[in-house]
């Protein structure tokens, strides 16, 4: 690492190991880089309130970019993720009377029936991950609007407690987030399945022949993504105190797919950085807020954006799977 | 989704017996007017079972609400048949219909004009970064999906500034009528006619179905990848800018929030269509028979009784599942004969 370094500082940059440097580290220079310059020049940034803000509002991103990173480990992609978050809040708060644990429990398993909906035509059928998904991403949402078609507030003071309490200062929603993350990288680096996913992305075929159960492994893949979209279309109602299929999670996909890409997981497979996929969330939630604070228009925001994901898919694109 | 390994199903070695050609040339049939079938099935129904259906009101309406989609839907098809996707075509409808509404107090050929222009360089921008250095089509749209909302949005006062449509001339092009058809009905009709023409019976559209069905093949054979490329999102682009543009003519302003989501939509019109996502094989007629369809189903969702919107994009979603497990079954059939 000490090496990269010192090369990225030299008059003569050798582009492959420049990108290979901002490949691993990237993400992190970046968000360094823009915390630094906020403490530096926005006011009041350092108030905790404000971290907790930040926050509360990349959850939802970070739980659902975690099953997103496992996705695109495997080649695929999942665009029903805001659906099914829109499900999961229709399900829990339908299923409120039955009380907190019952609800989050079909709520959580809508998600995981969707993510086997999927997987199931990804890994069984052979239908490519992007129409799959974009399916059910139509036809969930609208089940959703059918199941809650208007805005449903609720009182269930279990449920609030969920979305609003702290331990020790901080949101548990952001320790449940955080917790997800540490489980995630354990399951992608020390387990068996893990290197599974990674192996099956990397090469499908020669992980068929080699005797690896794909198919098994794929449709637990999109489970796991449809569980964790469910679990954060739970606690993004719970935040809210009511539940609104209609727009909850609208266009999250799009948001999960960046923050992996931006933490350098490659889209051809093969590879999936956990940590790095959470900065990659934290970044853009932070590039976003700090454009705020500064005045500067939602429309500048997503420039930035679309320029970041540009770059960000055009350091990682030739090193793919390894 | 960037470079398919998958064979298309119809290059598979000859030899075979006379049942097997017919079972595949069945097949093949089903896939290519899967949708076309489907939709004659569902209006045959629909004009049995409920009155107000098979009036001609209710035809005009479908025709003319399914035209916009229509457009660029047109586009949408080379790119997926050349094997990539543009999901910035929403963000450029928008674009499209803001930048026209504004052309338009300059006159009706600026109105036409600078929208073109725009979304055409858009397009082409998105077609070099693609075609040039290998990123994911997919990426880079997004990131079109992006910016160009974001462009929009700087450009209309962060979306608080509707302009309006003042030049009567240019109105007239989305509201004007004939045979009780709007203008944008029959451009719709024109461009798919000339879209047919251009993938069947071109040189470009050879190149798109040989980079679709291998681009590293295609390469080897001398097609020109880059260039096809290139002009394949060009034309997705302008083609999503003047369906903007027909648009904002029809409600006479540029409004800021359309086309939020519609990628989504004429991605599900063009596969439903019987293009297949991993390229190479694909039709205009089946595009458009995939957009009328869809406006059918909205259609009849939105008249009987009390069934909400909500329930379209149910039905939408099944059938969008439906077709994929179908074209999916029949390809593999090709395939094991």
């Amino acid at each position: 690492m000490t090496d990269t370094t010192t090369t990225a500082a030299l008059p003569r940059v050798d582009r492959a190991r420049l990108f290979t440097w901002l490949q691993e580290y990237g993400v992190y220079a970046a968000v360094l880089t823009l915390l630094l310059l906020n403490v530096l020049f926005t006011p009041r940034f350092l108030e905790v309130a404000n971290f907790r803000t930040q926050l509360l509002q990349v959850t939802p991103i970070v739980i659902v970019s975690l099953g997103m990173a496992l996705v695109i480990g495997t080649q695929g992609i999942d665009l029903s993720v805001g659906s099914v978050m829109a499900l999961s809040a229709a399900m829990v708060v339908l299923y409120l009377g039955y009380g907190v644990l019952p609800a989050l429990l079909v709520a959580l398993v809508a998600g995981a029936a969707v993510g086997a909906a999927g997987g199931s035509l990804v890994a069984y059928v052979g239908v490519q991950p992007i129409v799959a998904t974009l399916a059910l991403l139509v036809g969930v949402r609208g089940l959703a609007n059918v199941l809650v078609p208007q805005l449903m507030e609720f009182r269930n003071p279990d449920l609030i407690a969920l979305g609003s309490s702290s331990l020790a200062g901080v949101p548990i929603i952001v320790i449940i987030a955080a917790a997800l993350t540490l489980v995630m990288a354990f399951l992608v680096r020390r387990t068996t399945f893990g290197r599974q996913v990674v192996a099956i992305g990397g090469n499908r075929t020669a992980s068929e022949l080699s005797g690896l159960p794909v198919k098994r492994v794929l449709l637990t893949v999109y489970m796991i993504s449809g569980v964790l979209a469910a679990l954060a279309g739970v606690l993004a109602t719970a935040r809210l105190q009511a539940s609104d299929p209609t727009s909850l999670g609208l266009f999250i996909e799009l948001s999960a797919i960046t923050a992996v890409v931006v933490g350098g997981t490659p889209l051809a497979g093969g590879r999936i950085r956990v940590l790095s996929t959470v900065m990659g969330a934290l970044l853009m939630q932070l590039l976003s807020a700090t454009l705020i604070k500064h005045n500067l228009p939602q429309s500048w925001t997503q420039m930035v954006q679309a320029v970041i994901i540009l770059a960000a898919v055009y350091v990682t694109r030739e090193r793919g799977a390894r | 989704m960037t470079d398919s390994k998958v064979f298309p199903a119809h290059k598979v070695p000859a030899v075979r017996a006379a049942g097997a050609a017919r079972r595949e040339h069945v097949g093949r049939l089903l896939q290519q007017h899967g949708a076309l079938i489907v939709l004659v099935a569902v209006v045959i129904v629909g004009s049995f079972a409920f009155d107000f259906f098979a009036t001609a009101g209710n035809a005009a309406s479908v025709v003319v609400s399914s035209s916009f989609l229509a457009v660029i839907a047109l586009g949408m098809t080379f790119v997926i048949i050349s094997g990539g996707i543009d999901l910035s075509v929403g963000s450029l409808f928008a674009l499209g219909g803001v930048l026209a509404a504004y052309g338009s107090q300059a006159g009706v050929v600026v109105a036409l004009l600078l929208p073109l222009t725009v979304c055409g360089t858009v397009g082409l921008v998105q077609g070099l970064i693609i075609a040039r250095t290998g990123m994911a089509p997919f990426i880079v749209t997004l990131a079109g999906l992006l910016g160009v909302r974001g462009l929009m949005l700087a450009i209309s006062d962060e979306g608080a500034t509707t302009y309006l449509v003042k030049d009567t001339a240019f109105a007239r092009l989305g509201q004007g009528e004939l045979f009780g058809l709007t203008y944008p009905v029959y451009i719709a009709a024109v461009l798919a006619l000339l879209c047919m023409l251009l993938l069947q019976r071109t040189g470009f559209g050879q190149n798109v179905f040989a980079i679709g069905g291998s681009e590293h093949a295609a390469s080897l054979m001398g097609v020109p990848v880059v260039r096809t490329k290139v002009l394949v999102y060009l034309m997705s682009g302008l083609l999503a800018g003047l369906a903007g543009a027909l648009n904002a003519a029809r409600l006479s302003s540029g409004v800021t929030i359309l086309g939020i989501g519609l990628e989504l939509d004429v991605i599900a019109a063009v596969v439903i269509g019987g293009t297949l996502l991993t390229g190479g094989a694909g039709s205009v007629t089946g595009t458009v028979s995939g957009v009328l369809l869809l406006g059918v189903i909205q259609s009849l969702i939105n008249q009987v009784g009390d069934l909400t919107s909500s329930f379209q994009q149910v039905v939408s979603g099944g059938f969008l599942a439906l077709v994929v497990i179908a074209q999916r079954l029949l390809s593999k059939a090709q395939r094991i004969t």
